[in-house]
């Protein structure tokens, strides 16, 4: 590990509800106790980390922008070659006029820069937030979709790159991200270099953590494996971990006070199973050699 | 008055195609003349994004006066058909296109 | 035809097994259409079994043919989602992050990039252990989930709901407030609602409301897992009848549900008990559906 570059922990899974917020609140909470640590939310359309430090002191807020065509009609020619250009059919002719549909927008600049006469310069257009709390040794970043807005990508990629402007030498950074394996999850765990996959021992949470093992692998990424909700299904996630020599490196147990804190949006650091479990995630992180690019 | 309905064929004895953006065809309706004129949307499959503005692009290009379709456009291909004349009446699905042009007619359909 | 989406949100309030158990007391009345393609999960459940399997393609990737690239980099200069590096005598497009906007084949002077359609993903047919038709499906790791594959999904668990003249089609929507989340409720005349008593399930709903209230649906909602928090049920049941969402049941937590999850078993088929009341929640659809 090199003293400059911060350890960069992706907490992700296949499906919803499995606990990557649980997880990424309480790591974070834990890290933070000996070293400044930075918990940056991606499920930029369910945004929920903030929930659990509503005591945190709010240090900014700032509209995210994306960059969109503004069409200039005392320009325009009409040729309607941005509207052809256009994959997303975000900009349309219609008649005398260029239309442009923001939340189809990509961003790609093609209908802007190949435009023969300049008529379709690029501005921003607000698409969400992010906004910064701050509590002892941890920073929290949120990222949060407009609604109506449909493209979750430009926001998580605005978001960590933000951030990044933000952190100065934190040791840690930990990104809750979105659920699924699509690319709002390629987006969120791009530059990390760990991966943390939550699961509970259910055929559905196997079934999903299947498919993010084999994304995070197509990836590249290192990944190890946290089982949440112990004890209420069957052991099938533990033995396609043996049997696939899969580091599974903590197990949380089905506990009635973990679920009521979690509810009220309180944490459980306090509560044993849960302190022994981040306690092995913890040892799991500083054990091993996190690789730079 | 000219009419386009979503179609999932060529003819009025089709059925309504219930969606707007990703219609199998246009049919065009001319209710002074008869004459029909047919559009293949078919393309529009193979698009992953924007299908609803592409193809309110192509209606916009029609000029229709009276669009008759199932569930209605989305909600951006609805931006875009507003700044057009037309008019949109929706909820003609499982329906003929005869059929539709029937309730229509009579006042049975909703516009949008 | 009705067509009732179930959704949540938030992921993991129940939204699948409520679906699973909605499906066995239904039995032949519905077609099954799982659109949670990110993270399908109902097959586990129902058991379907698949007689057509499509390859699904959607969107476009960048491909170069190294023999007309000339290195230029120009390409590389324009790509705004940094998805082309150039390498020695070649060049690397990395598929995950290329958005198929076609700006590359547009710049190069030499035609040596092309636009080919991605694929995205596998598409079933298949008939359930319970012996309705079922379509699902399956994204292809890192793949753009862009409501297409959820569309398609609908639109042949439609065909097959009017092949077979089947009045209802049960949709496992997918989780969040995205893309695919509209294109989960296009075409639908009813969603049930999913959610349980904790803080992050009620503020995602509360979003997932104001956006369905826009297309004007009728929203009915299952609050599972209630005994989790008693004062936290209560603010969502307030909410709820603020909003007029009819409560359609609600759901203790139970050891029996994740240990018949674990036995392939659906709620409904957990206890006779668990049965009856599936029965009285999709009766109060029909009701609604049909009135």
């Amino acid at each position: 590990m090199t003293d400059s570059q911060p350890n960069r922990i992706a907490v992700a899974s296949g499906k919803g509800g499995t606990g990557k917020t649980l997880v990424s609140t309480h790591l974070a909470h834990t890290l933070s106790q000996s070293k400044d640590c930075v918990l940056v939310d991606l499920d930029v359309e369910e945004p929920n980390a903030h929930l659990f430090y509503e005591q945190a002191n709010p240090t900014f807020e700032m509209p995210v922008f994306k960059q969109i065509p503004d069409w200039q009609s005392n320009i325009c020619t009409r040729c309607g070659q941005c509207a052809e250009i256009c994959a997303y059919h975000a900009v349309v002719q219609l008649g005398e006029m260029i239309m442009v549909l923001d939340e189809l927008c990509h961003s790609c600049y093609a209908c802007s820069e190949l435009c023969p006469v300049e008529a379709l310069p690029m501005k921003n257009h607000e698409i969400g937030s992010l906004s910064s709390l701050q509590h002892e040794n941890l920073t929290i970043f949120t990222g949060k979709l407009r609604l109506g807005e449909e493209q979750a990508v430009p926001l998580i990629k605005k978001s960590i790159a933000l951030s990044n402007q933000e952190i100065k030498d934190q040791t840690y950074i930990i990104y809750d991200s979105p659920p699924g394996t699509s690319c709002p999850v390629v987006a969120a765990v791009g530059n990390a270099n760990l991966v943390l996959l939550i699961t509970e021992p259910t055929p559905f949470g196997l079934n999903d953590l299947k498919i993010a093992i084999e994304t995070m692998r197509q990836m590249d990424k290192p990944l190890a494996v946290i089982l949440n909700r112990d004890g209420i299904g069957n052991d099938e996630v533990e033995q396609y971990c043996d049997v696939n020599n899969i580091p599974l490196i903590a197990k949380i147990p089905y506990n009635e006070d973990i679920a009521r804190n979690y509810a009220q949006g309180k944490l459980s650091n306090e509560v044993p199973q849960m302190a022994d479990a981040m306690k092995a995630v913890e040892e799991y992180i500083q054990k091993i050699q996190f690789h730079h690019a | 008055m000219k009419i386009a309905f979503t179609s999932t064929g060529k003819d009025l004895e089709a059925q309504i195609d219930p969606r707007f953006g990703r219609t199998a065809f246009f049919v065009l309706l001319d209710t002074e003349t008869t004459e029909l004129e047919v559009i293949d949307n078919s393309a529009i499959q193979e698009e992953a994004h924007g299908a609803g503005t592409a193809t309110a692009q192509l209606l916009f290009k029609l000029k229709p006066d009276v669009l008759i379709t199932g569930n209605g456009p989305g909600e951006t291909a609805a931006k875009v058909l507003k700044k057009s004349a037309i008019r949109i009446f929706v909820e003609a699905h499982q329906m003929s296109l005869r059929d539709a042009l029937k309730h229509f007619e009579n006042g049975d359909l909703r516009e949008v | 035809m009705h067509e009732i989406v179930v959704l949540s949100g938030k992921g993991g309030t129940g939204k699948t097994s409520v679906s699973a158990a909605i499906a066995t007391v239904a039995s032949q009345e519905v077609v099954i259409a799982d659109c949670d393609v990110d993270a399908a999960n109902m097959h586990l459940l129902l058991h379907p079994e698949n007689f057509k399997e499509q390859v699904f393609m959607s969107g476009k990737l960048a491909v170069v043919e190294d023999d007309l690239c000339i290195q230029c980099g120009k390409c590389v200069d324009i790509c705004r989602f940094d998805a082309i590096s150039q390498k020695p005598n070649t060049l690397n497009i990395n598929s995950f992050d290329c958005e198929g906007c076609g700006y590359c084949t547009r710049i190069c002077p030499t035609g040596a990039i092309k636009m080919k359609d991605r694929r995205s993903g596998l598409l079933f047919h298949a008939v359930t252990r319970l012996k309705q038709p079922m379509v699902h499906a399956r994204l292809d790791a890192g793949a753009d989930n862009s409501g297409k594959l959820v569309a398609k999904v609908k639109e042949d668990a439609r065909m097959l709901a009017q092949n077979h003249q089947i009045p209802f089609i049960l949709v496992d929507g997918a989780p969040g407030i995205g893309c695919p989340v509209a294109s989960s409720l296009a075409g639908a005349n009813i969603v049930l609602l999913v959610t349980e008593p904790t803080k992050s399930a009620i503020h995602d709903l509360k979003r997932l409301v104001v956006l369905i209230k826009r297309s004007r649906l009728k929203m009915m909602c299952l609050i599972n897992k209630y005994d989790l928090d008693p004062e936290l049920t209560m603010q969502l049941e307030d909410y709820l009848e603020k909003e007029q969402i009819l409560i359609v049941g609600k759901l203790a937590f139970n050891h029996a549900v994740p240990r018949a999850m674990a036995a392939a078993k659906t709620i409904a088929e957990v206890s006779e008990a668990y049965r009856v009341r599936f029965e009285n929640i999709w009766d109060k659809l029909k009701g609604v559906l049909t009135s």
